[in-house]
């Protein structure tokens, strides 16, 4: 199996130079974790109104992980709550496979670099713990 | 018998006289190959491989021998009740223990301490009381214990880990007092592979009254273990991790300890008479061994425990040794690689960490070429607290591993730097 499927250029750039590291005071925090491996990260969200206006995060993980949260940050920023939820749904049919019979989905943009996550089931959980904790963060998941 | 934890670091490290070609060969999982690699299983320690003969031995109970133990007075009812008391009796020889009435079957480690966990916490663990365990445990002798001084009002204290991955003795001493109500410590560790000197620390503990447990899940499987000689009053292996099936364990307890204990659970063939009132209890072993067994996998212990003893734990050692000295050697030798676990005796584990990837990223490139490692935290959270780190790459060594098995290792870890480049 090609290797450069899973670690695609771009995610091995956003796990040397993660963007949105940081937190923010005083908005809402969440923490993610993967009890399996022990990684976690700490996300931490400002939403005004339905937009989520500000979103920064901490922590310690694989490339994949890594990669994946600070690219999420980069989507998600100045999106709306039902505009995120609705890229996660995409992003998820991404990773888990689910999209592999249609044609590659545009509106992801550069988050199709994690389409190789597909094939590496343990490592999908890797790409949607930040993912999961930004819905958390976001109420769209209770 | 002197245990190898005495001699450990005084074993030279060269080249054994373990036969490993015809050993390989008894290991039908190690012709597979995954993802169109062969097979270099760097991951004993999570569970080792299985020989021929325990596969067989497996297949023959279900085939030939399968039947109830302690009942009824049919032909396989009696074969399987033998087959079960062999094991045991080989289990006993295997440890060294004085009498097979101190050797009870569990699913594994982890149940054989939540046992003593709990019947020796029910009868002797009260409020203010202190219990010992390490900042090297894996969970499994962790938990339980955290989860009896829940329910009884004492406290878990952990004994400090020095730099290179050994127990601090001085602390520990110095952390047993009068309300310490028993030791529980790992023999070996499943992160650091540092062998600890449990005849001494059993003997620190004795001279206080303090019982030990040893969590014995990584030494079993790979040192000359005697219990009599070591004197704990506990100790808890799987067979899983020996060669042996899964669901199968040891607790050992020496002397009258499970008379003093309490049962764990309750049901048939640990009872004496029944009565709606009342119940008397059978005598150890069957006192802790409620319910039927995994009979199956109890019977087929008995080929790896004969297994090891035929290929002898201290050649078994001596070459896990040789292993580790050579994998230490190149992997330390690579570009940013961290060592954890750097003590004079050690078992044949490798863990360390490499500058700007992620095990888990480590553990996937490697296993792309068929290089099975374990990546993350071990199941030792607080161990790897105190090393500042949430993860290490982990390889372990076994019987059937050969200086190709580090080689690929070695070259596996050198594609890991190139992707990270």
């Amino acid at each position: 199996m090609d290797l450069g499927a899973l670690y695609e250029e771009v995610i091995l750039d956003h796990n040397r130079s993660p963007r949105n590291w940081g937190e923010i005071p005083g908005a809402k925090h969440v923490d993610g974790t993967n009890p399996l491996c022990g990684d976690r990260i700490s996300l931490s969200v400002q939403v005004d109104g339905d937009v989520i206006t500000d979103i920064r995060f901490t922590g310690e993980g694989c490339a994949i992980s890594k990669a994946s949260a600070s690219m999420m940050t980069q989507a998600i920023k100045g999106k709306t709550r039902q505009e995120a939820e609705a890229l996660f749904e995409r992003f998820h049919d991404l990773v888990t496979g689910r999209s592999k019979e249609t044609p590659p989905d545009k509106t992801l943009g550069s988050l199709r670099a994690f389409a190789g996550v597909a094939r590496f089931p343990t490592r999908v959980k890797c790409a949607t713990m930040a993912w999961h904790a930004m819905r958390e963060a976001t109420g769209n998941r209770p | 018998m002197t245990t190898i934890t005495e001699r450990s670091g005084a074993i030279p490290a060269r080249a054994t006289a373990l036969d490993v070609d015809r050993i390989r060969a008894d290991f039908p999982i190690l012709g597979i190959r995954p993802r169109g690699h062969p097979l270099v299983y760097l991951d004993s320690a999570a569970t080792s491989q299985k020989p021929r003969q325990v596969i067989d031995a497996l297949r023959r109970y279900y085939e030939e021998e399968n039947g109830n133990i302690h009942r009824g007075v049919h032909y396989l009812s009696e074969l399987a009740t033998t087959r079960y008391d062999e094991t045991r009796e080989a289990v006993r020889r295997f440890i060294n223990a004085a009498s097979v009435n101190e050797v009870v079957f569990t699913r594994n480690t982890t149940e054989g301490i939540n046992l003593v966990a709990s019947s020796y916490g029910q009868a002797f663990v009260r409020p203010g009381d202190e219990i010992v365990v390490s900042l090297m445990e894996h969970h499994s002798n962790i938990v339980p214990w955290q989860l009896l001084a829940q329910r009884s009002g004492a406290a878990v204290r952990a004994v400090p880990v020095t730099d290179i991955g050994e127990l601090d003795l001085d602390a520990f001493e110095s952390m047993l007092g009068p309300k310490t109500r028993i030791v529980a410590l790992s023999w070996v560790s499943n992160s650091l592979g540092t062998v600890n000197p449990v005849k001494r620390i059993v003997e620190m503990a004795h001279a206080r009254g303090i019982p030990v447990l040893l969590d014995g899940a990584q030494a079993a499987p790979h040192l000359p273990i005697d219990v009599q000689s070591v004197g704990c009053d506990f100790l808890a292996f799987s067979g899983h991790k020996m060669l042996g099936p899964t669901g199968v364990g040891v607790l050992y307890a020496r002397g009258d300890w499970f008379d003093r204990l309490p049962p764990y659970q309750g049901g048939g063939d640990m009872i004496e008479t029944v009565t709606i009132e009342k119940t008397t209890y059978a005598k150890a072993p069957s006192k802790f061994e409620a319910g039927t067994p995994d009979i199956g996998s109890v019977a087929a212990f008995r080929a790896a425990i004969d297994y090891l003893e035929r290929t002898g734990l201290d050649a078994i050692h001596r070459h896990e040794l040789a292993l580790l000295e050579e994998a230490t050697a190149r992997v330390a030798s690579l570009p940013g690689i961290r060592l954890i676990g750097t003590a004079p005796g050690k078992a044949g584990v490798l863990s360390f960490t490499m500058e700007g990837v992620h095990p888990h990223d480590i553990a996937t490139i490697l296993d792309q070429q068929g290089v099975a490692i374990r990546a993350g935290h071990h199941c030792t959270q607080p161990l790897m607290a105190r090393f500042g780190c949430g993860a290490t790459a982990r390889a372990s060594f076994y019987l059937y591993n050969t200086l190709d098995d580090v080689a690929a290792l070695v070259a596996g870890l050198e594609k890991v730097r190139e992707v990270f480049a």
